[in-house]
């Protein structure tokens, strides 16, 4: 058993064979889509897999510690080059397999014209626990 | 958990014992163990400092009458009357054959790994569903999705029949390395599962088992420093280790071996036991490691056996022995670069055992792991 983090971005993984951005599909699509990703993640807390997800607003800033007594430096907004994750979501199954099986599943959500985006998702394993037995 | 005066181990090691009394009187086993489970949290809510003098009687009285609602339906009418004119009653105690059975059952091949863990956590062990998410770190609402699945695979199966009890085994062992997270300690659950198994079958490898356990468990406070870093096994204060628990470990395992029936766990018990028998690594009798070792290729012939045998080898013949047993194995098997680089930095390349202890800190599976091969780098560069 480990966890998995499955990682969407809007900008910085490679280009998705359905690569159309989101506000050139019709709302259909876009209800269509929706509505994929979440019977996704309803099919993953009826199989005891689903750990957690959330999506996340492209704004941010990068914030810095500017030493003793100061408030910390924010910049921002994001450059247009800068790697952007849309959103995040943790799975624990019992095989890397299984972490690759789903991915697969996910990046296959429906974009413009119904068809599979083929997006790029990221997948990393989570640390774990060391084991007891050593030896 | 709700903090009554409620014994909580000793209402749970009734566990299984509630439950076959429910299914030997007809009830299916899924419905069975939620009644169970929902009777276990009555007790934990009213019993408070004093217990009924009957729990067991007083848990089968709840559980099957809660079994009764919740199986209150119009088709399930008829046979809920028939169950009533039977009349529950005490019956026979469950004896040690229905124990036995309910681990082959939470241990089904059909079940996956994850699964039968959790399974078995919750109608053996009698955890609750929030104590078991808690354990493994997901939501309660999945873990229970997870307990209710594998009820649903397992509920066409009889429990009458014998089961493997490898499985059984392989289970709790899954059980007990997963460690100690939440508030739970799965390490101590796993060891009372496996006492209690081993008091219910006559099996060498359960002993092995139960054995390992004892004598891993016996190194714990010493395993980690003050503040919570790994402390690896050539580095344990070994004043700390626990010599009751090693004491019991020993005395299990030469029972176990002296029936001449051997097998894996009882081999890695025995590597167990000489660690556990040594002042220091420098005094550890490697030899004879290596010897079980060669066992344990020989019952399994696991990757990771070789590879573990491979530091036994360096440690009993040199290091250049050492990176002669590594050399046919496989660089991506896990803890690979780990070993090589214990081996080189023994071996005098302390450049090229720097670079293996990098190269391992990226493949470590837990930060304690990442963190101990980093330090490991740092100190040879």
């Amino acid at each position: 058993m480990a966890k998995y983090l499955m990682l969407k971005h809007y900008r910085g993984a490679p280009a998705a064979r359905n690569d159309v951005m989101m506000d050139r599909w019709t709302p259909e699509e876009v209800t269509a889509h929706i509505q994929y990703m979440n019977d996704f993640a309803d099919r993953l807390r009826e199989s005891g897999e689903f750990v957690g997800e959330n999506a996340l607003s492209p704004e941010g800033l990068w914030v810095q510690y500017d030493g003793e007594g100061k408030p910390p430096v924010t910049d921002g907004p994001f450059a247009e080059t800068k790697d952007l994750i849309a959103g995040w979501m943790i799975i624990d199954v019992d095989t890397p397999q299984r972490a690759i099986e789903l991915a697969g599943e996910l990046s296959a959500a429906p974009g413009k014209d119904g068809e599979p985006i083929h997006e790029w998702l990221e997948v990393r394993p989570l640390y774990g626990e060391p084991s007891l037995i050593e030896d | 958990m709700p903090s009554t005066g409620a014994d909580e181990p000793r209402l749970r090691r009734l566990t299984p014992e509630v439950l076959t009394v429910l299914v030997r009187r007809g009830a299916d086993f899924a419905a069975a163990e939620d009644a169970v489970q929902d009777a276990l949290l009555e007790a934990w809510r009213s019993w408070g400092t004093e217990p009924p003098r009957d729990p067991k009687g007083w848990l089968v009285t709840v559980a099957w009458r809660r079994y009764l609602d919740a199986t209150r339906s119009e088709i399930a009418r008829r046979r809920r009357e028939d169950l009533v004119d039977a009349e529950p009653e005490a019956g026979p105690a469950a004896g040690t054959d229905d124990t036995l059975h309910l681990y082959f059952l939470c241990a089904h091949p059909a079940l996956t790994p994850s699964s039968a863990v959790a399974l078995t956590l919750r109608a053996v062990g009698g955890l609750t569903t929030r104590q078991i998410a808690d354990a493994y770190l997901v939501p309660e609402a999945t873990m229970a999705q997870r307990i209710s699945r594998a009820k649903r695979t397992v509920s066409e199966v009889r429990m009458d029949r014998p089961g493997d009890v490898a499985r059984v085994l392989r289970t709790l062992y899954l059980v007990f390395n997963e460690g100690y997270s939440g508030d739970v300690d799965l390490a101590a659950e796993a060891i009372r599962l496996t006492r209690q198994l081993a008091a219910a079958i006559d099996d060498p490898e359960v002993s092995g088992l139960l054995a390992l356990m004892l004598l891993h468990h016996a190194r714990r406070p010493a395993r980690t420093a003050a503040d919570g870093t790994l402390v690896p096994l050539a580095e344990q204060d070994r004043s700390r280790w626990d010599t009751g628990a090693i004491a019991e470990g020993v005395a299990i395992l030469q029972l176990a071996l002296s029936r001449d029936r051997l097998g894996e766990f009882q081999a890695q018990a025995a590597i167990a036991a000489l660690h556990a028998d040594a002042p220091s690594t420098g005094e550890t009798d490697w030899v004879q490691v290596v010897e079980w070792y060669d066992e344990l290729v020989a019952l399994t012939d696991s990757p990771v056996v070789r590879l573990n045998r491979a530091v036994a080898v360096g440690e009993a013949d040199g290091p250049r022995a050492g990176l002669a047993a590594l050399a046919d194995l496989d660089p991506s098997l896990p803890r690979f670069q780990a070993v090589a680089a214990h081996l080189h930095e023994r071996d005098g390349d302390l450049a090229r055992a720097a670079t293996l202890y990098v190269e391992a800190a990226a493949r470590a599976s837990s930060t304690a792991e990442r963190d101990h091969l980093t330090k490991q780098a740092a100190r040879l560069t």
